[in-house]
């Protein structure tokens, strides 16, 4: 039996009542709802296009790395007698270890590849140009940031690739000037590799780096969001002209129209 | 129109201008000068350098070439067109408030509050972070000396080809302190045995340095030390000499650099033999060697890190180097 219009418009309301109210509760002691809106529903250039999702993305693969990565420390043993093993039983013998791990490993080159992406499609638009110039400086703290996350990392497996690549890594730190020698003993932990070396680069990997990240992510969304996204260089609105007029296709508002 | 956020106007900041580019091209000769060990291109790059940061500063200081600031309610005259940038004092005096009667100069509670919680906030960041960044740091320079390594009896070294040996440097710390060290027994010389110690570290950037030639792995055995871990020792062939597997460095059998990137040649090193038995007692780097095993001529120096020069000019770049 099919239920009368008056009464189905009731249960509506109810329903949405049950959404409004702890919303609206949360939105009078904290004023979140409204912040959220705010990000969710601010303006960006009419053109943007798909490059401007790149940021996006590299945030996507971030927070990736994140999740999996407190997962596989669930299960990493960071001590120079275990490490190895510790990281074969995740491959080999833990449920679904394997899969984790490997989006781990894989995600972090493609979280640092589209760092590149990101910070090229920047450069190519000149997005990094006034008043944006310190976003600019706040990327670049990033990427180097996340290189170091990377390098860190490297060293956990244990295996003969990543101890010499690290090896190799310090030593490239050491070949610096003056102070090259002392910043490689730092990382190294002393004169040479050895048990100090890999609980200081776990610690690194799992707190350090990553709360940097954290911090300067979210010091980047905020001026993002504060500053608004720049238009593509090819943009005739951009450059001030009128918007060209827009031939609505297919069901209003659901589809992109056509330019006549 | 797209509504961009965010400061409108003009921006505040220096005008576009070539300088930097001339900075930037200095800095780079200067440090492919520095790479290449050429002093005269580091000097050309250093001139080009400071004049170019020298002009670029100026222009900044000075606010010379930035773009005339129009102030829309006054039509530029000819006297706001003379100052690049107007002074607004200078054409309204009204604009800075004259002050008649001097008010006393009192010390109010609030700049005494904000000074005191920053103090006390400096005191107490003190406290806490120095004890924490000596133990964050001092560790890793503190009694890191080496230790002597017994690396079994002298008869095992038999004259003539380099044998593999592998020990423990520090047998506390277990199996991640295994070095390996080529020792090559050149015989008796002047009735004292001759040996040269070869440390396996390359010297370009720290990876395994393996021998050229053949390992002879079947006849590898283990010798027992007073320490407890053993020491392993495989005999070796026809060496030719090293060959790294990281960047292809490569040393002759005296440990000098033949090809590649590594920088010096081969660390070495002291021994002693005591009751028959070969100690190591501590490494150096080594410049260059002239002549061969017991005759051998060798510029010594100080145990410096892979890839650190410890002669020639760049060796100034390195006036320190941290505990070994
Ligand atoms: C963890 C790494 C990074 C994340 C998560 C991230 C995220 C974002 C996001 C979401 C945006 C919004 C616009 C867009 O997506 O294009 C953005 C814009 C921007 N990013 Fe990044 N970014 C990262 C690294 C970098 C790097 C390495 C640079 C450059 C050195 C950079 C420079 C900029 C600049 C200048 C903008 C403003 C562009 C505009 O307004 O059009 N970012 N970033
Ligand atoms: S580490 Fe040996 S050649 Fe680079």
């Amino acid at each position: 039996m099919a239920t009368t219009a008056p009464r189905r418009r009731r249960r509506q309301s109810k329903l949405q009542q049950a959404v409004d109210i702890p919303l609206d509760w949360l939105e009078e002691r904290s004023g979140l709802v409204g912040a959220t809106k705010y990000f969710l529903f601010r303006k960006v250039p009419r053109d943007s296009s798909w490059w401007h999702t790149l940021g996006s993305a590299t945030l996507t693969a971030f927070l990736v790395q994140a999740g999996t990565g407190l997962i596989l420390a669930f299960y990493y043993k960071p001590d120079p007698d275990k490490a190895y093993e510790s990281i074969q039983h995740i491959t080999n013998d833990l449920t679904l270890g394997w899969l984790v791990r490997g989006m781990h490993r894989w995600g972090a080159s493609v979280f640092i590849i589209l760092m590149f992406f990101h910070m090229a499609r920047v450069f190519l638009f000149g997005a990094y140009k006034y008043p944006r110039e310190l976003n600019w400086i706040v990327g670049v703290l990033i990427l180097v940031t996340g290189m170091l996350e990377g390098f860190t990392g490297y060293l956990l497996p244990w295996d003969q690739t990543s101890y010499w690549a690290t090896v190799v890594g310090i030593n490239i730190n050491a070949s610096a000037p003056f102070l090259g020698p002392f910043i490689a003993q730092f990382l190294r932990g002393g004169a040479e590799i050895g048990t100090d070396t890999l609980s200081r680069f776990y610690a690194l990997h799992m707190l350090a780096v990553p709360g940097a990240l954290f911090g300067l992510i979210g010091l980047h969304l905020y001026l993002v969001i504060r500053l608004g996204v720049s238009s593509p260089p090819w943009s005739s609105e951009g450059a001030g002209r009128d918007r060209a007029e827009v031939k609505p296709t297919g069901r209003a508002g659901l589809t992109r129209g056509r330019r006549v | 129109m797209v509504e961009t956020k965010g400061p409108t106007g003009p921006p505040h900041g220096p005008a576009p201008s070539l300088w930097p580019l001339g900075f930037a091209i200095g800095l780079t000769v200067a440090l492919v000068g520095l790479v290449l060990g050429s002093w005269s291109t580091v000097a050309v790059g250093a001139v080009l350098l400071l004049a170019f940061g020298f002009v670029w500063a100026r222009d900044v200081a000075t606010g010379h070439g930035a773009p005339p600031v129009v102030d829309e309610p006054l039509a530029p005259g000819p006297e706001s067109a003379r100052h690049t940038v107007p002074l607004r004092s200078d054409r309204d005096a009204d604009a800075l408030p004259v002050m008649e009667d001097e008010e006393i100069e009192t010390y109010p509670r609030s700049a005494f509050l904000s000074l005191s919680t920053l103090g006390l906030g400096g005191v107490i960041t003190g406290i806490v972070a120095a004890p924490v960044t000596v133990f964050a740091v001092g560790p890793a320079f503190v009694g890191q000396g080496e230790e002597e390594v017994d690396i079994g009896p002298l008869d095992d070294y038999p004259e003539g080809n380099f044998i593999v040996a592998t020990f423990l440097a520090r047998p506390d710390e277990g199996e991640v302190s295994r070095r390996t060290a080529y020792v090559r027994n050149n015989g008796v010389v002047d009735g004292r045995p001759s040996l040269t110690i070869l440390s396996n570290r390359c010297v370009h950037l720290g990876c395994p340095v393996q021998v050229n030639g053949l390992s002879l792995e079947g006849q590898k055995k283990t010798v027992e030390v007073p320490e407890g871990p053993t020491v392993e020792l495989t005999p070796t062939e026809a060496a030719s000499g090293f060959g790294c597997p990281c960047h292809g460095g490569q040393y002759d059998t005296e440990g000098n650099r033949t090809a590649g990137p590594p920088v010096r040649a081969l660390d070495r090193f002291r021994y002693k033999i005591r009751d028959g038995r070969v100690i190591l007692t501590s490494s150096y780097s080594v410049g260059e060697v002239d002549g061969q095993g017991a005759e051998a001529v060798i510029k010594a120096y100080d145990l410096a890190m892979p890839s650190v020069h410890v002669d020639g000019p760049e060796a100034i770049l390195y006036p320190f180097e941290p505990p070994h």
